[in-house]
């Protein structure tokens, strides 16, 4: 599943990288802590957290990440918003709690 | 490091109009021009002319006797036997003779391109120091060698661009590293991980796959991380890229850690709770390290500093060639 259909289906807000959705989704990975997505989260995976600093950017494109999902509306600085444009990196942002977001990413099929 | 890959960058792409430029003082005639050309005789008749023309699909020809040029006839020629109805007259009494424009193989295809240019005829016929006839030539010869001249320049350059391992070796010592330095700035969060980024593309476009670039990548990044956080004012990366090896330090200068061991430990972390927030001092960092690289070396004394010493083996699945095939 492409990271575009995931926005469609769930009616998530794309804060950045709206021209960088046809990247294919492998897993997901919730986590806020940098050093453990370093750690844990694979390329091509969703990245579900509720830190929005300049670093998330950093952290998912080193990875490879297919797009950063911020949870419950949190509010993401300019700075970041410019970073993910900069790297192409998708910023999306879900309405829900982690939880529930990544329930209805299971439901999906992810 | 970035001087050097500015002058083999101009080495190896160089400026496509200046590239040309060269190429028309360059290239002689002797190297487009076609060789197996279509002569008559001037004996022979002007029906045999036309045979010649029909079944070439050309326009004209050189006149050679004893292989020596000694005139060229035309279409033009032909209508004029056509209109008086002397297909049967020879070629002699029919070609032109006079001021015949040649072309010499051994000059610069700029002054051919001059000649047309000047006389607006569409071919020359190359005769050499004795008048012998050697080949004919076109504009269009001159264009379509030019163009392919230019398009190996072109993926000369782009060889180069694209590979640029052939540096590598290209380059003979006994040891040949390339290395890449970053200085990273105390208390820099935004700019966190633009160093891991630099040295993961660097490793991309030399060759490197993507695991290898991404575990070196990971690696810097903790590295980097901890310079930002931990360093009175901030740290040097230094990357040395082998063919198999790769080393990447990070050291600074001070403030040191107390005890090497319980860093080392997964989980301890100094961090403070602002710095905990943003989502780092998770005390994951060297356990990270450890993991993504070969041998790990942690040296630091209070009041001096730390160096972190990383190495990564480069097997060969990660040396990039082993995606290909």
């Amino acid at each position: 599943m492409k990271v575009s259909d995931v926005v469609e289906r769930l009616g998530w807000r794309v804060l950045a990288g709206a021209d960088e959705l046809e990247a294919e989704i492998n897993g997901g990975y919730a986590a806020d802590l940098l050093s453990c997505v370093m750690a844990g989260a694979e390329a091509g995976d969703l990245w579900i957290t509720l830190q929005t600093h300049t670093n998330i950017v950093a952290v998912a494109s080193l990875l490879g990440l297919s797009a950063i999902v911020v949870a419950e509306n949190a509010v993401v600085p300019d700075s970041t918003l410019q970073k993910a444009e900069q790297q192409t990196m998708p910023l999306l942002s879900s309405p829900d709690p982690v939880y529930e977001t990544i329930v209805q990413l299971i439901t999906l099929g992810i | 490091m970035k001087q050097r890959f500015a002058l083999l960058g101009f080495m190896g792409r160089g400026d496509a109009l200046s590239k040309l430029h060269e190429l028309v003082r360059e290239v002689r005639v002797s190297r487009v021009m076609t060789t197996a050309v279509l002569t008559l005789p001037p004996d022979a008749t002007m029906r045999e002319l036309k045979d010649l023309l029909r079944e070439h699909r050309i326009s004209g020809a050189p006149v050679v006797e004893d292989q020596k040029l000694v005139g060229v006839v035309s279409i033009e020629d032909l209508i004029h036997a056509l209109e008086t109805q002397q297909l049967d007259a020879k070629i002699r009494d029919y070609m032109t003779r006079e001021g015949l424009v040649t072309a010499h193989p051994q000059e610069p295809v700029m002054e051919a391109l001059r000649r047309f240019e000047v006389t607006g005829i569409g071919r020359m016929p190359v005769i050499d120091a004795r008048d012998k006839l050697v080949g004919i030539v076109t504009r269009g010869d001159i264009t379509v060698a030019l163009l392919h001249a230019l398009q190996d320049l072109y993926n000369e350059a782009e060889a180069m661009q694209d590979r640029p391992q052939y540096f590598f070796e290209a380059l003979e010592s006994e040891n040949t590293s390339l290395q890449l330095r970053y200085r990273v700035a105390k208390g820099d969060f935004s700019g966190g991980g633009d160093a891991s980024a630099k040295i993961k593309r660097a490793l991309l476009r030399i060759g490197g796959s993507p695991q290898l670039a991404r575990r070196v990548a990971i690696a810097t990044y903790e590295a980097e991380v901890n310079l930002i956080i931990h360093t009175h004012d901030g740290g040097l990366i230094l990357a040395d890229i082998q063919p198999t090896e790769i080393t990447v330090v990070a050291q600074d200068s001070g403030p040191g850690i107390a005890d090497v061991d319980l860093a080392r430990q997964p989980g301890y972390s100094t961090a403070t709770p602002e710095i905990r927030e943003m989502g780092f001092g998770a005390g994951m960092g060297l356990t990270n390290i450890e993991r993504c690289t070969d041998k790990m070396s942690l040296w630091s004394a209070l009041g001096v500093g730390t160096r972190l010493q990383m190495i990564f083996k480069v097997s060969p699945e990660e040396t990039g060639e082993a995606d290909k095939t």
